[in-house]
């Protein structure tokens, strides 16, 4: 089944609000083996004017797989997960997120294709301070296989 | 401009890591990131997709391909924007590691009144595969 190109016409509801941790930080900066101290150290990140310790730049991976989640959960979405791939992924800051941010998500599909027997899906997940400031948009593009 | 990048010039290299990547930090990065695919630690449902086996989270190969450039930065600067193709997998075997090394060159210097710098990051398998493409970090001074 070839994805619904009627999902960039899709409103989709913020996700719940996620609270950035501490140590959800620091464990994600230790699994991607990010060792600048900001990212781990209260003190150090204090000391460069942050509000508190830094989360790695990939960390918003972990707020926009709970938008993407919404993408592939919608029932006329037409895509199947197993067949999913990765195609490419950005992030673009208006500033870094810290431990204690509290971040509202919220995606739009941009574009769907079709290349040969597979479809490309682009989107955009929008994440917010809950007072409204714009912190970071994650983007990617998801490929899904078609039967050859 | 920051003093970090005074001197430097289109094509040099600022910095390069190599990092050996086993099965346990691929459990590591499921649990942080939230990213449980099975393809990510089990042999069996990779190859009944069509892998040849468990490969690393592309977004693992992400993160760790800024990690040298976060470190590089230190208190200099800060992270505009980060983006990466996905090009090739990284199969990590069951036992014993593999390498992935991530060098970071000027493609961009600040000009004008940008005080933008852009990095092209070469982020290489073992063997040389290279498995990002257009892999671009803008950073600027803070």
């Amino acid at each position: 089944m070839p994805v619904n190109p009627q999902l960039v016409d899709v409103a989709f509801d913020p996700v719940p609000a996620y609270l950035v941790g501490r140590e959800k930080i620091r464990e994600f900066a230790a699994a991607t083996h990010v060792i600048d101290p900001q990212h781990t150290d209260v003190e150090v990140a204090r000391g460069r004017g942050y509000a508190d310790i830094v989360a790695p730049p990939t960390f918003p991976i972990v707020i926009q797989e709970k938008t993407l989640a919404q993408l592939l959960a919608h029932p006329e979405s037409g895509i199947d997960f197993s067949r999913v791939v990765h195609g490419d992924q950005k992030f673009e800051y208006s500033r870094p997120i810290v431990a204690g941010d509290e971040l509202i998500a919220t995606l739009s599909v941009t574009k769907v294709q079709s290349l040969g027997a597979h479809s490309m899906v682009t989107s955009e997940s929008v994440m917010t301070t809950v007072a409204g400031e714009h912190v970071v948009t994650a983007s990617s593009t998801l490929v899904v296989r078609g039967d050859a | 401009m920051s003093a970090l990048w005074e001197g430097i010039a289109v094509g040099d290299e600022v910095v390069s890591e190599t990092f050996a990547l086993t099965r346990d930090h691929l459990v590591r990065y499921a649990g942080a990131s939230g990213d449980f695919n099975p393809i990510h630690y089990r042999d069996d449902i990779a190859q009944k997709v069509g892998l040849d086996g468990v490969l690393a989270h592309g977004m693992l190969t992400m993160g760790l391909g800024i990690s040298p450039v976060l470190t590089w930065l230190g208190t200099a600067g800060s992270i505009r924007s980060y983006q990466v193709r996905f090009t090739k997998p990284v199969y990590v075997p069951a036992e014993k590691s593999t390498s992935l090394t991530s060098s970071a060159t000027v493609m961009k210097l600040p000009e004008g009144d940008s005080t933008e710098l852009t990095l092209a990051l070469t982020v290489t398998a073992e063997g040389g595969q290279v498995v990002l493409g257009k892999a671009i970090v803008v950073v600027t001074p803070r």
